[in-house]
């Protein structure tokens, strides 16, 4: 096995997309930010897409099967005791405790646990050697996800925590599971949710409610999902123009430049600018799953197909909460909206995609 | 960071596991259901998108539109009312007004507001109800200090953001009353006048003339509100402003009035019910113009107080009343010179004409006194005479002789009868009884009997202060009626031209140039140097035979009327008091000597100084003017 890999292995439509989607992110970070206190989050963010950038490129030079042994168990526990804490010593920011100082960066610990468990779901299953999971491995997957769900939530953070479940789900669909337990699972789930309900704190379920009647408070919560459906309407086929947008511009949307700055864009670009985005997303995610499709080995498709449902829970939740389809959780746009944990754990995961592309024709 | 041999050798140890041809089939296909999945997301999302944006996209850029654009009235300020000289007498002063946004009210927020601003909730509630179309409602005029304090305290966007000051006009009316009737004042369009088609082009909550010439002119004098777009971020801050729409300002009203004259007249009414009116005999122009009882139009601005309306509505001696132009009340002796115009001009009469005035005379079965019946009568007595001395047995022989409908056509012809026209609203209709009149009124035949009275300017007759003012200014130029109006025109209207003998007109002014200078009723009315005429009327009340005997009518004294004109060569001005339970003309005639006295004194003080008289300020006693109240500052 050669030691060092051509550069022009690595997989350039999926990195060309991503980089169209940085600079869609960038240029509308700018125009969304310009004259508000956030008004240097666009080069912040070149920051992170070029230091992810490299660390996209680091994560693909190593072979990914490294990570599966022993490592990724203590990558988990390492993760495990960084959310504890940051639940103890993280930054509290908005009301939540997401955030906690490293090395002079502030990082969302959450984010990055999206990858260790993509990397356990994968190893986890493919010990397992088998084509339909029981009961006992379905407890155990469901166990890895659950204690690190639970310490999100408790932050609370409960948008970050949803997305672990697709990793989930995706990889034990993958895995293999009898129709029965499918089933199953879904009249549970059915049963449980309205009871999970109760559990949820006040703010979720008045984001729940005003998702479902965003015109009973139209000032407090459904504010946001009215504002956002009104700046996306506002925009019309073609769009306001760059920084011509008024409920960017006023204020009226909530973080612009963060979770819902795909209402910005779509006021600014209109139902154009939106295609071309989605678009974009749409080749990203497929090209992902390319990679899958030609991974030598369960575990290189386990790790791509997980990135694949996470990116596209990420697009689904975000997006169809900019228009008013999808309840306000608070999970950012992938590679667009501005943050550095976020950005950074993306790349992590597309060097991990790269990584499985890269060894593909083992032997 | 390189990769090491190491990492390839504890890779190798792991894995890997190929995949068996099954497995990698059923992979395959679980792949393939994944990028359908993948593919209806992103249909369903695209569709969320077009159903937005391309399906509907008006209605939310109108919402948009609607979020950051506030559109808030600039109000235009009325017009001034200027006196003849161009001296303001109803001016505008800026103040404060709080209006509600009506897509930021909140119901449990009204209480709050309006405790803390003295208003009463019923009505706040009510009015809120009420302009249901209106985006913003005007709630408080002349907001006061403390309230600017308490409002601009209170407008953040967690307590009542639905609250808002604009810049707003308040008009300011002379203190005490002074020309009150004239000027009218004005208030919030009512409910019944918005319904009617005179105010198609008027909108709730508009501020409209509500009497006087405030309503005459309410088209010259109200402006056209403008309106100002402000932009505004989602904390309700004001980021840019501009003018959609400029106010469009009042024009001015210039009047025929004189403040001076007003001013005098007012002075002479102090204290006094009755109604003071100055004409320009050849032109109609209405120089002064007094009704007392008095009201602070300045109460009425915007909205009036309960308290303040119910103590001026109920006001026994009803302030409202502009008497005149509405008094409806007998002329009493006032009008002997038109029963002695019209015996003359009819020839029933001449001037050698004598009558005996033994006290009084019995005319068809009755008997009717004269006011010297106590001292003997006049005894043998001439027109000149019997004008100067206003007997009464004189012209009840003149009146028999004529007839009434030969008297009620020269009265008519003098303008007793119908409306002078005025511009002025709510001007009454008065009384010139005639065979045709009572014909159509009672059913009812006239009889001879009742001509006497009306002779003499009592029984059925009416008449306004203007009414009387009007028909002796005529006479006094040779019988020319020219329409009193109020605002200056470029030329006088002659109403109705007498064409009568001039000979005729002379001797009846000649009469009443005996009524002051002779020692006749009228001689507290004579000015030196100045020819005055006038005449006295001592008037019972309309309705005095009915109240006879009753304790009301008792107190009820007769009215007091004087009319003067001067000089008598050539008239210039004609004025009419009213003394409503004067008892006697000539304590109304002081009231015009004093006002006679003013406008001769002004035009003597401007022949000698006529380049003063753009500077000169109004003599208006400090009474009249009071110091307006300290105005909140900007």
């Amino acid at each position: 096995m050669p030691v060092y890999r051509s550069i022009r292995e690595l997989d350039w439509p999926l990195l060309i997309v991503t980089l169209a989607l940085c600079t869609l992110g960038v240029l509308q970070i700018y125009s969304a930010t310009l004259g508000t206190r956030w008004q240097d989050a666009w080069w912040k963010q070149i920051v992170w897409v070029v230091t992810g950038i490299a660390m996209m490129w680091v994560i693909a030079s190593v072979d990914y099967h490294s990570l599966l042994g022993a490592r990724v168990i203590y990558l988990y526990i390492a993760s495990l005791v960084l959310l504890v804490i940051t639940g103890f010593a993280g930054n509290k920011v908005f009301g939540s405790t997401r955030w906690i100082k490293i090395a002079g960066f502030t990082l969302q610990t959450s984010e990055f646990v999206k990858i260790v468990l993509i990397l356990l779901m994968a190893k986890s299953l493919t010990d397992l050697k088998t084509e339909e999971l029981n009961w006992k491995d379905l407890a155990k997957l469901a166990g890895f996800v659950a204690v690190p769900m639970a310490l999100v939530m408790k932050e609370p953070d409960l948008g970050t925590a949803l997305t672990y479940i697709p990793i989930l789900i995706c990889g034990v669909l993958m895995a293999g599971m009898r129709w029965k337990y499918i089933l199953v699972i879904t009249g549970i789930l059915m049963v449980s949710l309205p009871i999970g309900y109760h559990f949820l704190k006040p703010y979720q379920k008045d984001r729940l409610v005003s998702f479902i009647y965003p015109d009973r408070d139209p000032k407090g919560t459904g504010f946001q999902v009215i504002q956002s459906r009104i700046a996306v309407g506002n925009g019309g086929m073609w769009g306001r123009g760059a920084k011509e947008s008024s409920q960017t511009h006023l204020g009226f949307l909530p973080v612009p430049h963060t979770d819902f700055i795909f209402s910005s864009f779509a006021e600014e670009h209109g139902f154009v600018g939106i295609v071309v985005a989605l678009v974009l997303y749409f080749l990203l995610i497929m090209q992902v799953v390319q990679n899958a499709q030609t991974a030598t080995d369960r575990a290189g498709l386990y790790i791509c197909m997980g990135v694949a449902a996470l990116l596209l829970f990420h697009v689904l939740v975000n997006v169809g909460m900019v228009v008013g389809r999808m309840p306000i959780t608070g999970i950012p746009l992938p590679l667009m909206s501005s943050g550095g944990s976020n950005t950074w754990s993306i790349f992590l995961m597309l060097g991990l995609v790269n990584s499985v592309r890269l060894r593909r024709f083992v032997n | 960071m390189a990769v090491t041999e190491n990492d390839h050798r504890q890779a190798d140890e792991v894995l890997p596991e190929r995949f068996s041809r099954d497995a990698s089939k059923a992979l395959s296909g679980k792949i393939a259901i994944f990028q359908y999945l993948t593919v209806a997301v992103f249909v369903f999302l695209v569709s969320a998108f077009w159903k937005l944006q391309v399906q509907n996209p008006d209605v939310y850029s109108e919402a948009a539109e609607r979020n950051r654009i506030k559109s808030t009235p600039i109000l235009a300020p009325r017009g001034k009312i200027l006196d003849r000289d161009g001296r303001v007498i109803v001016d505008n002063k800026a103040s404060y007004s709080l209006l509600l946004n009506r897509d930021q009210i909140k119901p449990e927020h009204l209480p709050a507001i309006a405790e803390a601003l003295q208003l009463d909730y019923g009505e706040l509630a009510g009015k809120i109800h009420r302009m249901g179309a209106n985006p913003q409602i005007i709630i408080k005029d002349q907001v006061s200090r403390d309230d600017i304090a308490w409002i601009e305290s209170h407008r953040d966007l967690d307590t009542y953001p639905e609250m808002q000051l604009i810049q707003a006009w308040r008009r300011q009316y002379p203190q005490d009353g002074l020309a009150a009737h004239v000027m009218g004042y004005v208030g919030e369009i009512s409910e019944s006048e918005l319904n009617s088609p005179q105010f198609l082009d008027y909108h709730q909550g508009d501020i409209i003339g509500k009497d006087g010439l405030e309503r005459q002119y309410d088209q010259t004098l109200r402006g056209e509100d403008g309106q100002q777009r402000v932009l505004v971020d989602n904390m309700g801050h004001e980021r840019e402003m501009e003018n959609a729409q400029d106010a469009v300002p009042g024009k001015d009203l210039r009047t025929t009035l004189d403040l001076d004259l007003q001013a005098v007249a007012e002075l002479a009414m102090e204290g006094k019910r009755g109604a003071v009116v100055a004409l320009d005999p050849r032109s109609g122009e209405v120089l002064a113009m007094v009704s007392r009882p008095s009201y602070d139009p300045n109460k009425f601005t915007g909205r009036i107080s309960k308290n303040d309306w119910n103590e001026i509505a109920n006001d026994p001696y009803k302030p409202l009343m502009d008497r005149a132009i509405q008094a409806e009340l007998a002329p009493g002796s006032t009008f002997k010179p038109f029963t002695a115009l019209a015996g003359l001009e009819t020839g029933v009469i001449d001037d050698k004409t004598e009558f005996h005035c033994p006290g009084g005379a019995s005319f068809y079965g009755h008997y009717f006194a004269c006011w010297r019946q106590k001292q003997g009568g006049h005894g043998k007595i001439s027109l000149h005479r019997g004008i100067a001395q206003s007997c009464d047995v004189y012209f009840y022989n003149v009146a028999n002789r004529l007839g009434i409908d030969r008297l009620a056509q020269y009265a008519e012809l003098a303008g007793f009868g119908h409306k002078t026209g005025i511009d002025l609203p709510n001007e009454r209709e008065s009384t010139m009884p005639s065979t045709k009149w009572k014909m159509r009124m009672f059913r009812q035949k006239w009889y001879a009997g009742e001509t006497i009275s009306v002779g003499i300017g009592q029984g059925a007759i009416t008449v306004s202060p203007l009414q009387l003012a009007a028909a002796e200014g005529g006479l006094a130029v040779g019988g020319n009626w020219y329409q009193p109006h109020l605002v200056k025109t470029p030329s006088p209207k002659l109403l109705r031209a007498g064409h009568l003998n001039s000979q005729n007109v002379q001797d009846v002014i000649y009469g009443m140039y005996g009524v002051v200078n002779e020692g006749g009723t009228g001689r507290f009315a004579a000015l030196p140097g100045i020819k005055v005429c006038g005449k006295t009327g001592t008037a019972q009340l309309a309705s005095n035979q009915l109240l006879k005997g009753t304790k009301l009518g008792q107190t009820m004294k007769d009215n007091a009327w004087f009319v003067g004109f001067a000089p008598e060569e050539a008239p210039e001005i004609v004025v009419v008091a009213l003394f409503e339970n004067g008892e006697h003309g000539d304590r109304a005639s002081w009231i015009v000597r004093d006002v006679l006295k003013a406008y001769f004194d002004k035009k003597a003080r401007e022949a000698k100084a006529p380049w003063q008289s753009a500077r000169i300020q109004p003599f208006v006693p400090r009474e009249l003017f009071n110091p307006p109240a300290p105005e909140v500052q900007q």
